[in-house]
């Protein structure tokens, strides 16, 4: 708990603010992802997953207004502090969406775009190999690579927009609801493809599923609105998996993993 | 039992209540309906009247009589008669400009029987008819022309013709042509574009992805809405006073070594046009890039893409069929603008084609306008053939860039 740059701590967030204007949609969040881990932000809708999420590569820095105190520490290093390029963060911290969003290219261009703007100077044709191979999608669009990313399924489309993820070799991935928008026979394969992935990443994941949280995480972190009316997210209970389905402090938690709750 | 459901109309009610709905939404439909028809109907009187004008019998009388120049009738002649028709009568000096012009035998058939009607015969036209007219007044115009002219031919005549197309201006009607004006158009469109379409682009480009939202941002934003709909003579004193007057060493092309030109010039017209359209050419950018989805910015963000790698490789690939759309309506916006070219100071009579941004220069609306306000009914009639050939022009161009358009717009 003392020691910051223990080995096994992807990233560390300490008492972490996040504003719009003068409103405070995420506050005082103090919690350490572990490296290889799959952990889950759980929660009811509007207290702040999608939001703290974002602001682990910085996507929130796009929402005018926003701004955020306290530090979010990868490998010791803040990643709000003064001389971090928000584009570097996002190059280590790889991002997986709600809605498959795959660009209007072919699906060799889609893992490739990344890897050359980001300078990658080695075989692509490998690079787009093994990142499909990565994402479990390689047998499924080897024999049609140049065709649009368009043409695949949903499901399809999520884990290739996964492989463009880990094209760019990113420490940690993070997957903002990646199969709320899915079937359950393509969540069940990004769910298998996580537990893959955790072997090389770490990921955070955020969901609405309580289910899928206690399926796939190790960790999770519960979040809820401060209960002193602010409107403001926290997080109000976070430790391994295991403990918030069975056994968790809080009543609040408790309530909600049980279904008592909204 | 829930006690609201009594309110709704049941049975006989209801089946009076739906049938109230479906009469007034069929009265809507009708009168949509009706819009729509009366704007095909104004759309099919504009064609018309300018058909009407371009075609119909033409009463006219030779100056000089055919038969001075040859025995045979004068369409039976072919090209080599034609030509020595021409030498023989024309004066050398004369003969001698034509062939610095153009070489003579180089000429088409056509062309040199047009010179040999303008030059030797000269025509006299008395009257002339709209096509309805011609056609359903027929005998009536012949007794008409029979009685009022009798020495004068009747003939069925086509004002838009290809000798109209390729001949310069004349100050005959008969033998006028458009074909500077074209030329004057399409320089004129070419630059305004050139200049408009990068600079409206970059402005959309920094208005909807760069600039913040703030007091500044909004005045400029609010402007170049205001802007496009300033009247267009406003844009002709604009580009009277700075790209003529202030800017004249660079318009009139002294600054790159032409000497015999003042500031009035093909470059001031068509960087006028470009001021005009580029509120137009911003907006319709602005509204393209607007539609660019959010997800694929966001994609790109996410893979560390930079600001600028993400508009260059997404979000303008993906505006582009609309920029392009913004391009056509400016294209049709400058090639029929009139009141910017009379204040920039197109000439109302030139002959000579433009060779360059630096040369005067005339336009397709310049000349139309010219010619309708001539007394003559000759000039009315190649007035209207100059109006099909603008509407021509301007559904060409059209065409090109909604070809291109979805030459861009890949099927992704």
């Amino acid at each position: 708990m003392n020691n910051i740059n223990a080995p096994d701590i992807a990233i560390e967030t300490k008492n972490l603010f996040i504003f719009y204007g003068s409103f405070a949609a995420v506050s005082e969040v103090n919690i350490k992802i572990e490296k290889q881990k799959v952990t889950a932000i759980i929660g009811p809708s509007g207290c702040g997953k999608s939001t703290l999420i974002r602001a682990f590569n910085r996507m929130n820095d796009f929402v005018p207004s926003s701004y955020v105190t306290g530090e979010i520490l990868l490998q010791g290093q803040n990643l709000y502090g003064k001389n971090i390029d928000p584009v570097e963060v996002r190059r280590k911290i790889g991002m997986v969406f709600q809605k498959p969003n795959p660009f209007p290219k072919s699906i060799y261009e889609n893992i490739s775009w990344g890897a050359k703007i980001n300078g990658f100077k080695g075989n692509m044709d490998e690079l787009v190999e093994q990142s499909l191979r990565g994402a479990a999608l390689w047998d499924e669009v080897k024999d049609k690579l140049k065709k649009s990313a368009y043409e695949l399924s949903g499901g399809q489309q999520q884990r290739l927009c996964i492989a463009r993820t880990i094209a760019i070799q990113p420490e940690i991935i993070l997957m903002d609801e990646p199969a709320s928008a899915l079937d359950p026979i393509s969540t069940l394969r990004i769910e298998e493809l996580m537990q893959e992935l955790k072997k090389n990443y770490t990921i955070i994941i955020v969901t609405h599923n309580m289910q899928q949280a206690a399926r796939v995480s190790d960790y999770t972190a519960m979040m809820m609105l401060e209960k002193d009316g602010s409107r403001s997210g926290t997080v109000i209970e976070f430790s391994e998996t295991k403990k918030i389905f069975t056994n968790p402090k809080d009543k609040r938690t408790e309530d909600y993993v049980t279904g008592r709750f909204g | 039992m829930n006690p609201n459901r009594d309110y709704y109309p049941k049975g006989e009610d209801l089946h009076r209540s739906l049938g109230r709905r479906y009469r007034s939404a069929s009265i809507w439909q009708t009168l949509f309906f009706s819009a729509l028809v009366i704007a095909i109907l104004s759309l099919a009187a504009l064609l018309y009247n300018v058909i009407d004008g371009a075609f119909g019998y033409v009463a006219f009388e030779y100056k000089n009589d055919p038969t001075e120049f040859s025995t045979k009738p004068l369409d039976a002649l072919n090209k080599q008669e034609l030509l020595d028709i021409l030498k023989a009568n024309l004066s050398s000096g004369a003969f001698t400009k034509l062939e610095n012009e153009k070489p003579m035998d180089t000429r088409s058939k056509s062309v040199l029987y047009t010179l040999l009607l303008e030059r030797l015969i000269q025509i006299d036209t008395k009257e002339t008819w709209s096509m309805t007219d011609s056609i359903f007044r027929s005998a009536k115009i012949k007794a008409e022309v029979a009685e009022k002219y009798p020495e004068a031919k009747l003939e069925f005549r086509s004002w838009l013709t290809p000798v109209f197309l390729t001949t310069p201006m004349s100050s005959k009607a008969e033998f006028a042509g458009v074909r500077t004006a074209i030329l004057g158009s399409l320089w004129m469109v070419g630059i305004a574009l050139l200049f408009a379409l990068p600079i409206g682009t970059g402005a959309a480009i920094y208005l909807q992805e760069y600039a913040s939202k703030n007091f500044l941002n909004r005045i400029i934003q609010t402007n170049i809405n205001n802007l496009a709909g300033v009247p267009s003579i406003v844009y002709g004193m604009l580009g009277l006073a700075i790209f003529v007057r202030a800017l004249e060493p660079f318009t009139s092309g002294r600054l790159f070594g032409v000497t015999d030109s003042n500031g009035r010039t093909i470059l001031s017209a068509g960087l006028t046009m470009g001021t005009l359209v580029l509120p137009l050419i911003i907006i319709n950018a602005q509204e393209a890039i607007k539609s660019v989805p959010d997800s694929l910015r966001q994609a790109a963000f996410g893979v560390g893409a930079t600001r600028w790698q993400t508009v260059w490789h997404h979000v303008l690939p993906n505006a582009l069929p609309g920029i392009l759309t913004g391009s056509i309506l400016a294209v049709s916006r400058a090639i029929g603008e009139t009141a910017p070219l009379i204040v920039v100071g197109a000439s109302t009579f030139i002959s000579i084609d433009p060779s360059g941004p630096f040369s005067k220069f005339t336009a397709l609306p310049i000349q139309i306008f010219q010619w309708t306000t001539r007394a003559q009914s000759e000039f009315h009639s190649i007035a209207a053939s100059a109006i099909i050939v603008l509407l021509i022009l301007l559904l060409t161009l059209n065409a090109a860039a909604i070809l291109l358009r979805n030459r861009v717009q890949k099927k992704y």
